[in-house]
């Protein structure tokens, strides 16, 4: 590797970066649009469905069920009717995600048998949300029989004491659980969701930008010209790779400051650690598109192969959803995936403030599957044209 | 003189079959790619734990704590994977991800229940994702309720006893609400990004000059690019369709040619977008970034594909009205999943065919047959 001609040809890439528009667009607002969007947009969490009420019973004991449920805010009314052809056609017309219909009867039941059934039926298409639904309207009944339940027949579980505090009644054994969330009490989804989405900057930024460059070259003929000179291989390659290293770096700098400021991700690792992480990851996330320009003979081939890659290997990354929620099979193939590793080592560093120690194991596993991927695709690169 | 144009336009729909069909590489993406995101979003993509790690702090064990502490061990979703006498190592266990919960009991936990004075009982989550940090809270507070309910001579309470009924999706299978919108991600996949780089190419390369000056109109050379990946596109729908059936068995409920139609008339708008696309930029990487920008992130972000609308913040939701792919998945996912028809879903096939309209007069428009 000469150092001399490394300099010039450097210079010249850089130049190429920097004069390209589109380049530009990629390298500074792709991220940012890509972080603000993305961030707002990348969320499970399911706060309210609009409910169409079937009211068989009309009695207090139903109305209360049904303000309870539409006041405490999850319940959206969207109408309601004596019969079950108008609420269907609600649910298929998706102005209801989900159908209450309380029986003729339920006070009476509720009354004489201690027991009454309500039918909620929900447009379960999205399982996850009406798994969530369920629950919430599962403590709000449990609530409302219980108000229910000590109306008609009130039972002394505590009593008032000196301080005017609610003291159980000795003889009940109880247990005060108190809960923490650890890490992210606000729950704030963005919070954890920013770093990982960082890293999908990073990731695009870096091997898709290697690929089209020396496809490019390819497509435009200059990389037979380069190919011809007595440039050796090591050096052009380090002349692809670092300019589009230092850029994914500032775009990760730039994110970075973004997370904290706007979205107020709380930082408590050492930014040294994450410095120092991103730069074995960055070198792997290069090499594969290295790898993938050799492979690819046009800038559509490159940009697509990498799409497809790229997705996939987000997929199955834990980005969206936990690794661990996944079959074992699964889980096995996030151990070679350096999107996992590196989104895991984001959120442990940032979120939970974790040392060198913590995450070791992802810094080991980064370092290996970065020397393999750029071990190959240099060995695949033949200065020779295509 | 109409005779020949139109063997000229037949001529030209089969010399881009051919590229397209040369270039082996992207064509076998491009068919696998639908049946391999079934499988990754049939199998991988799934957000409940079924393995909830506790940590147990016992300062005193007693007879309770030991109750309770069997309830977890017994309970196939959790898994105790530390017992220690003080918290001091829970931080460093959380830090390496080691435990997702902790159970951290006070002294005397027997003795409180025995004399009736409330027991306290901690229980921390790594809540550094709220979710699922919710949600295994939310398991392990069951456990704990069950148990203090069975201590406690709970009476004939008064309950309200809710039946539950999951309407199209019985099981509550996630791979059944993914399947619709992949059909979505991947029309436009193949349809805006594929026509947008595959015409700005010819447009960097300068050969759609040597089209220009042919005797095609510019619509022919538009409709003699776009009735290839049209092809593709119907061929792609139908691999996701049967990947999704044979691997998953997800349900087909409705009319497959009404599904065809749509899939057909949602890829006729991508390819309008395509064709802009590649209309108003300059370079292929250009009109990549405008396509990828433009299309592929709002497919797979804004449309409710993973992500329900419904939780998207006021302003972005308003963002998802003008996404194509929105309107096709509910389209897609009414017809497999609901089986309903035309009667419920003509608001969301008229959206589309207006977005085609305004798409297509725009593109033909800015795709003017001009040497730059």
């Amino acid at each position: 590797m000469k150092v001399r001609t490394l300099r010039f040809l450097l210079r010249k890439e850089f130049l190429q970066i920097l004069r390209d528009r589109t380049i530009l667009g990629m390298l500074i607002f792709m991220p940012l649009i890509q972080l603000l969007v993305l961030a707002n947009a990348v969320t499970f969490e399911v706060r309210s469905a609009s409910m169409y009420v079937i009211d068989r019973d009309h009695s207090s004991a139903s109305r209360d069920v049904v303000t309870r449920l539409t006041g405490s805010g999850r319940f959206v009314p969207a109408g309601s009717s004596a019969t079950t052809r108008e609420a269907d056609d609600a649910m298929l017309e998706r102005r209801a995600d989900m159908i209450l219909v309380i029986p003729a009867n339920f006070e009476r039941d509720l009354v004489r048998d201690r027991h009454a059934p309500v039918q909620l039926i929900f447009n379960a298409e999205n399982g996850a949300a009406a798994g969530v639904m369920t629950s919430y309207a599962n403590a709000i009944l449990a609530s409302s029989a219980n108000e229910f339940g000590a109306r008609i027949n009130p039972t002394p579980v505590a009593r008032l004491s000196s301080d005017g505090s609610l003291v159980p009644v000795p003889g009940h054994p109880s247990i005060d659980l108190q809960r923490r969330g650890w890490y992210n009490v606000e729950l704030d989804y963005r919070q954890y969701m920013v770093p990982g989405i960082l890293v999908v900057l990073v990731t695009i930024v870096g091997t898709l930008l290697t690929a089209m460059n020396i496809v490019r070259e390819k497509e435009a003929g200059t990389l037979d010209q380069l190919n011809v000179t007595p440039i050796d291989r090591s050096t052009f390659i380090a002349a692809k790779l670092i300019p589009l290293w230092t850029f994914a770096m500032a775009d990760l700098i730039m994110g970075l400051i973004v997370a904290r400021f706007v979205f107020g991700v709380p930082m408590l690792g050492s930014l040294t650690l994450i410095f120092f992480a991103a730069t074995i990851y960055m070198i792997g996330a290069l090499g594969i598109g290295l790898w993938i320009s050799t492979v690819a003979e046009t800038q559509q081939q490159a940009m697509f192969v990498t799409f497809s890659l790229l997705m996939i290997y987000l997929l199955m990354s834990g980005l969206f959803t936990p690794i661990r929620a996944m079959p074992t099979w699964a889980q096995w193939t996030t151990q070679i995936n350096p999107i996992a590793h590196f989104v895991a080592l984001m959120r442990s560093v940032l979120l939970k403030g974790a040392t060198m120690r913590d995450v070791a194991q992802h810094l080991l596993a980064l370092t290996g599957i970065s020397a393999a991927v750029l071990g190959i695709a240099v060995r695949k690169y033949q200065k020779r044209s295509g | 003189m109409m005779e020949s144009r139109r063997s000229a336009l037949r001529a030209f729909v089969v010399k881009e079959m051919r590229h397209i069909m040369r270039d082996r590489q992207t064509l076998t993406i491009l068919l696998l790619l639908p049946m391999v995101m079934v499988v990754l979003f049939g199998f991988a993509l799934r957000d409940d734990i079924n393995q909830v790690r506790v940590a147990v702090v016992d300062p005193a064990p007693d007879y309770a704590t030991t109750a309770l502490r069997s309830r977890f061990a017994g309970n196939p979703r959790f898994e105790i994977v530390g017992t220690a006498r003080t918290i001091d190592g829970v931080e460093s266990l959380f830090r390496r991800g080691g435990a997702d919960l902790a159970l951290v009991f006070s002294p005397g936990f027997a003795r409180s229940l025995g004399d009736g004075t409330p027991a306290r009982l901690l229980l921390i989550g790594d809540a550094s994702n709220p979710n699922t940090g919710s949600a295994m809270t939310a398991y392990a507070t069951a456990v704990i309720a069950s148990y203090e309910a069975e201590l406690g001579a709970v009476g004939r309470r008064v309950r309200i006893v809710p039946e539950l009924r999951m309407r199209f999706n019985p099981t509550l299978e996630s791979v059944n609400l993914f399947v619709p919108g992949l059909i979505a991600l991947v029309l436009t996949l193949v349809t805006a990004l594929m026509t947008a780089i595959s015409l700005s190419r010819e447009k960097e390369r300068g050969t759609l000059e040597i089209l220009l000056v042919s005797p095609l109109r510019p619509w022919q050379i538009i409709l003699g690019k776009v009735v290839p990946y049209l092809l593709l596109a119907v061929a792609n729908v139908v691999t996701a369709l049967l990947a999704a059936w044979i691997v998953f068995h997800v349900p087909f409920r409705g009319s497959l040619t009404l599904l065809l139609v749509s899939s057909i008339l949602y890829s006729l708008v991508g390819l309008s977008l395509g064709v802009l696309v590649a209309a108003v930029t300059s370079s292929q990487r250009a009109a990549m970034l405008a396509a990828v920008v433009g299309t592929m992130l709002p497919s797979t972000l804004l449309s409710g594909l993973i992500f329900p609308i419904a939780s998207l913040p006021g302003w972005l939701r308003i963002v998802t009205f003008v996404v194509p792919a929105r309107w096709f998945i509910v389209i897609a996912r009414g017809i497999m999943l609901e089986g309903v028809g035309v009667r419920y879903l003509w608001r969301e096939l008229a959206v589309l065919t207006v977005m085609l309209v305004v798409l297509l007069v725009a593109a033909v428009r800015r795709f003017k047959p001009r040497l730059a």
